[in-house]
């Protein structure tokens, strides 16, 4: 055996160690399994005027994991968390609803500034959570755990319809109005659904605004070392607050996203278990979840992944409660594979065959 | 004079988060005194319910404490309570095994669970957060995998007299219009959570083990350096507090004596609210099994307020302990700036 | 193993990724000395230490240790102290949140019967303890209440109280004053008389010499050699320290005259009455555009802190600083910095590198940082730069992208270094720029400085060698206790004089 293998080695090596090489490989597992299971699984077709399938329903319903894996990136990014965007979600579709009305002849208020809002309210959760991790210091764990629980109680809170002259809070409100419904399913004479295009310009806008300005290299920055970064001139605090901000943001837009799948508010469901596939897509996107290096393709790609994963075991009977289990178990995995202990563990291993040799 | 001296040294520096608990608490069931006096505050029976009622979050919260005193955290536990209500009420109704059987299970498998939270979070050092976030949706989505349907325990005997013996307490009773003079009762639960609280305190304060761990949460490297087996030590707080997890399942569910999947959700929060209102600092190396008692106290009569205040809705609940425990955290960290100001 | 020896090392090999941090060293202790560990900083003095410690594993070599038949190997610390080996570290490294008497007794607590902790005589033992180091304070307050010099007296305390062969004490005077050394050598010769080897660390060599028997000099993590005490007067002991690169002294110098040429230049930057309380107290400093200004002191004597209230690192409480005649009115480094001024810290690892990053974006982010975040720099001017700077500093690295935590220590400064160098600073801070690296890079480094200065650049140096500083510097501002103590025109100073206004005497 001479170089031949080593060479095959190294080159295996060097591609397992490519950023994109976990996700890649993840979502190719994925689509194997289900074109053996399910051999019509690529194709599509036009339906009543609009595009059907199996892909693209994955594709559909993965947008709004891919526009919350986006915030996500960038807060794990800058070494924090942020489990608050389940309830956010539901926190800014309820406000959404709740100004859009349940009339059947126009909204209370017009659809833009309805919209408009709501992502305000979710840019002042992510604030709110950005002060806590970033001025004060908090731990982003338990400092977006205030929002994890208090978040859904204020959007059920926000969620009241008046019964027998009373409001009456923690209702289900629905929207009547057809239009709002376009902006989670589709545009007139459009194939394509419109959560589709909303992804993309979240991905694109976001992709220009960290390839054209130094926003990124800041996040990493921060992440790695914010002592450090701070002695170069960067504001670590501006940064990981925006961040978290950010986050809030596309959690707002997830939201309504989901809100107006369902023409509705629904304050116990929009976003559940969202924070948990925000992390995993970022997990599974190759990102260093302690933050520094991150990659944004890595994270869309996770982000199909899992409801690609999703879609395939609802496929497989397990019923949405039981989801939980199986993304939990990948999760513990994705992030032992990445641990330096186990690498250690691992090298200390191997190391008695090798003999190194440093340069100085 | 010696008094205040007395005071000085108890209230200086990490005591002083735990004294505005108390004495919050103190003022809290005052003006619970004067404000719903025609709903019965006084009665003794009010403050018993607050423990009945609390019996297990008395125990998660200890366990809580442990965890973050040595610089962790772990946010699995009410996922891990919900199952251990379901398995109890499936194993008992389902498969007719008897309750002591049933009990001891859930409790091997409590301590099973913070073994491997805690081999993932000391060996292989993930953050704590993954791991039990991970270990969160793992137990709800198992509980889940039993029975998405509730499951009520009705006929195991035993487990039902656990449940529902009331032990009088031969002081503080009321005379009721008919002229019966009423004792004030308590369930076993609120036994057994006192028994733990106070064994945890021991353990915190009286063994290697405990203050190993308030070592390590103060400086994990210089406790390395000290010769602690800081893995270890970490290891075996993991596996406590998911013992003390099953341990407080199986008191919740003595209140709820049923299974479903919504079982205890956001529990972790309030065991993490009421360890930290208590003068647990989320930085480690500073908390107290009894501070942790008073925190839960204190959502505790939060609760029972809005209970008397008929017309909030239970929504608020969550809503006041977040903003109670943003409150906390961020009083923590002013005093923590404070605190290094001066020191330098 | 040979009569009164307690313990030997051999052959000691310690790898850190790119550095080669122990060379097959050798060390032997004998039972009742005291053994001096001497080297420059960088020479691996405490990685010797950490590997016997447990805290870091050797990559080869045998350590024998008198009553264990076979190899030692201590995997942790805990291990260690079983094996009889207590230590103090260079860093107090001691719990502050938990009591003193904690602190002396973590991990073997006195027990009643029952086998609970026993607080009573915990803290009687405690105070026993400490007063055979001459201490009597409150033993029930959290540690972190106290000062510095009492936290490292306890910690000596609490090695010491361990039944211990060896006892390893790893500068542990830097933060002392003369009465509390003078106890610690009390306290060591008792021991000495009762049998217990002490490997003693100091950067101070009148303390060697008074206490020591035996020294064993280190350098770039190679072992130089080992002498008793009566056999290597001070002048051999440095010469052994430093090596033989003091030839590259006289090069570097510049006439005195041209020095002095320096006063009669405008000044760049003048403080007056900066301080921060627990920091440094108020000082005045003013420096000449062109110059090149030492800052010299003891460990904790507050010559960092000085250098980083300058540059806003930490933000002055009171004072005012004039800098490029305008008031600089700095929240933040950032404002520094785009003002024109740059500051290399002390702590490469924790405040310089960013590990994860490339050598590119390590060397770009200060420019980048001072250019403002929406205009980011084109890459064919960042690889241009780059490709510059490398060649300039001659970095070693296998490419621009490789992640600056693969270089090793000495490239990983220069990066640091051409990182400020990039952003064309008026007034250059240089923290500790030498610690830790080879020499040879040392002398590239120092000759930098000659270089720059002679462009135009001012430059704060800060060094713990005096000598380096000597070779560099026109002006020393001499430190103690957190203050600034005077001024040294650097005209042909020896240094002795250094040591004697160091010590207080200006």
């Amino acid at each position: 055996m001479g170089t031949n293998s080593n060479n095959f080695r190294g080159g295996f090596k060097k591609l397992t160690e490519m950023r994109l090489f976990l996700p890649i490989v993840a979502l190719i597992l994925v689509l194997l399994v289900n074109i053996i299971k399910t051999p019509t699984f690529f194709n599509v077709s036009i339906q009543n005027g609009v595009l059907y399938g199996y892909v693209i329903d994955i594709l559909n319903r993965s947008c709004e994991l891919v526009i919350l894996a986006v915030g996500m990136t960038l807060v794990i990014a800058t070494g924090g968390i942020d489990i608050s965007v389940g309830a956010v979600s539901a926190l800014a579709a309820a406000i959404c609803i709740r100004m859009l009305g349940s009339s059947y002849d126009a909204y209370a208020v017009p659809m833009g500034i309805s919209i408009l809002i709501g992502l305000i309210a979710g840019m002042a959760c992510g604030a709110f959570n950005g002060f806590l991790v970033a001025k004060m210091r908090i731990q982003a764990m338990v400092a977006t755990l205030i929002l994890f629980t208090a978040g859904r109680g204020i959007a059920q809170l926000i969620s009241a319809r008046e019964i027998g002259g009373k409001m009456v809070p923690g209702q289900i409100i629905y929207v009547r109005m057809e239009s709002f419904k376009a902006f989670g399913g589709f545009l007139p004479n459009v194939v394509v659904p419109t959560p589709f295009f909303i992804a993309a310009a979240v991905v694109i806008i976001a992709y220009l605004f960290l390839s054209k300005t130094a926003f990124g290299l800041y996040i990493q920055a921060t992440g790695i070392n914010s002592k450090a970064g701070r002695l170069v001139g960067i504001n670590s605090t501006l940064i990981t607050f925006l961040c978290y901000v950010i986050c809030g943001l596309t959690a707002a837009l997830a939201g309504i996203i989901s809100s107006s799948r369902i023409y509705s508010s629904d304050a116990n469901n929009i976003g559940l278990y969202m924070e948990l596939d925000a992390i995993l897509a970022v997990a599974l996107g190759g990102n260093n979840m302690s933050g520094g290096k991150f990659s944004l393709a890595g994270s869309v790609i996770g982000a199909i992944t899992i409801q690609a994963l999703t879609t395939s075991l609802y496929a497989m009977g397990v019923t949405a409660d039981q989801l939980p289990v199986y993304k939990a178990i990948v999760v513990i995995l994705i992030v032992s594979i990445q641990s330096e202990e186990l690498k250690r563990w691992l090298n200390s291993r191997s190391k008695k065959n090798a003999t190194i040799k440093v340069a100085g | 004079m010696k008094i205040t001296t007395w005071f000085k040294t108890k209230i200086s520096g990490n005591n002083f988060l735990l004294f505005i608990t108390i004495a919050m608490f103190i003022l809290m069931y005052i003006a619970g005194l004067v404000i719903y006096s025609d709903q019965g505050f006084g009665n003794m029976q009010t403050l018993m319910n607050m423990l009945m009622d609390n019996a297990g979050l008395i125990i998660a919260a200890a366990g809580m404490t442990i965890v973050i005193i040595t610089g962790g955290i772990d946010i699995s536990i009410g996922s891990v309570i919900g199952l251990v209500c379901m398995m109890l009420a499936f194993m008992m109704e389902k498969m007719g095994m008897g309750a002591g059987a049933s009990i001891a299970i859930v409790l091997i498998f409590g301590i099973i669970f913070g073994f491997v939270q805690g081999w993932l979070i000391s060996y292989l050092k993930i953050q704590p957060f993954i791991v039990t976030l991970a270990g969160m949706f793992f137990c709800r989505g198992l509980t889940a995998m039993i029975s998405v349907n509730q499951i009520a325990i009705t006929t195991n005997k035993v487990f039902l007299g656990m449940a529902n013996k009331n032990i009088k307490i031969p002081f503080g009773a009321i005379v009721n219009k008919r002229g019966i003079k009423l004792y004030p009762f308590i369930h076993p639960s609120v036994v057994i959570a006192l028994i733990t609280l106070i064994v945890v305190w021991y353990i915190l304060k009286y063994t290697k083990f405990g203050r190993s761990v308030f070592a390590l949460g103060g400086s994990e490297q210089s406790a390395l350096l000290m010769g602690l087996n800081v893995r270890r030590t970490k290891l075996f707080a993991y596996v406590l507090n998911g013992f003390l997890a099953a341990l407080a399942g199986f008191v919740f569910c003595l209140n709820t004596t049923s299974g479903f999947v919504e079982q205890a959700r956001g529990f972790e929060m309030e065991a993490i609210a009421s360890a930290v209102i208590g003068g647990t600092l989320l930085t480690g190396g500073v908390g107290t099994a009894i501070g942790s008692f008073f925190g839960v106290l204190i959502k505790a009569i939060i609760e029972t307020y809005i209970r008397c205040n008929g017309t909030l809705s239970s929504w608020w609940n969550k809503i006041v302990l977040s903003a109670l425990l943003c409150f906390f955290i961020v009083l923590q960290s002013v005093f923590a700036s404070m605190r290094s100001k001066h020191n330098s | 193993m040979e009569n009164n020896v307690v313990l030997t090392m051999r052959g000691i090999d310690k790898i850190f990724p790119g550095v080669q941090a122990l060379n097959k060293v050798d060390f032997t202790l004998k039972k009742g000395e005291v053994h001096a560990l001497m080297g420059e900083n960088g020479a691996g003095k405490s990685t010797l230490i950490k590997v016997l410690t447990g805290v870091y594993q050797k990559e080869g070599g045998e350590i024998h240790i008198e009553g264990i038949s076979h190899p030692l190997t201590n995997r942790s610390p805990e291990e260690a102290q079983k094996n009889g080996i207590s230590t103090v570290y260079q860093e107090i490294n001691l719990c502050p949140n938990i009591s003193v008497a904690e602190n002396i007794f973590v991990a073997r607590q006195p027990r009643t019967r029952i086998g609970a902790v026993n607080w009573k005589k915990m803290n009687k033992d405690a105070e026993k303890a400490l007063k055979k180091v001459g201490l009597d304070i409150n033993v029930t307050k959290p540690l972190g209440e106290y000062s510095v010099a009492i936290q490292q007296m306890v910690a000596i305390a609490r090695a010491i109280d361990v039944q211990c062969k060896v006892l390893i004490l790893d500068e542990p005077t830097s933060s002392l004053d003369d009465s509390e050394v003078k106890k610690l050598f009390d306290v060591m010769n008792n021991l000495k008389a009762s049998g217990v080897a002490i490997i003693f660390v100091t950067h101070f060599l009148e303390q060697v010499y008074e206490v020591c028997d035996a020294i064993t000099v280190l350098r770039n993590g190679e072992f130089v050699g080992e002498y008793r005490i009566a056999e290597l007067p001070r002048v051999q002991l440095v010469a052994k320290m430093l090596g033989h690169d003091v030839d590259d002294l006289s090069s570097l110098r510049k006439t005195s005259k041209e020095k002095n040429n320096i006063q009669n230049k405008d000044s760049i930057l003048k403080a007056t009455q900066l301080g921060k309380a627990g920091s440094i107290k108020p000082f005045d400093i003013e420096i000449k555009r062109g110059e090149v200004i030492g800052l010299t002191g003891l460990l904790g004597s507050g010559r960092s802190e000085l250098a980083r209230l300058l540059f806003c690192a930490d933000k002055p409480e009171q004072g005012d600083i004039v800098f490029k005649a305008e008031n600089l009115n700095a929240h933040a480094p950032i404002d520094s910095i785009k003002k024109g001024m740059a500051f290399l810290p002390e702590d490469r690892k924790e405040e310089g590198i960013i590990a994860d990053l490339s050598v590119r974006e390590n060397l770009m982010i200060a420019l980048q940082a001072r250019t403002g975040m929406f205009k980011l720099l084109p890459m064919s001017k960042q690889n241009e730069l780059t490709e510059k700077f490398i060649k300039m500093l001659k970095i070693k690295t296998a490419s621009p992208e490789t992640l600056i935590k693969q270089l090793s220590g000495g490239n990983q400064q220069k990066v640091i270094l051409g990182r400020w160098l990039i952003t064309n600073p008026e007034f250059l801070i240089l923290d500790e720029p030498t610690r830790g690296i080879d020499v040879g890079t040392k002398t590239e480094i120092q000759k930098l400085i000659v270089n720059l200065a002679e462009e135009g650049m001012t430059i704060m140096f800060i060094s713990s060698e005096i000598e380096e500083m000597l070779r560099t510097v026109n002006r020393l501002c001499v430190l103690c206790d957190r203050q600034k103590i005077g001024e040294l025109k650097n005209d042909n100073l020896s240094q002795h004089d250094v040591m004697t206004a160091i010590a207080g005497g200006v």
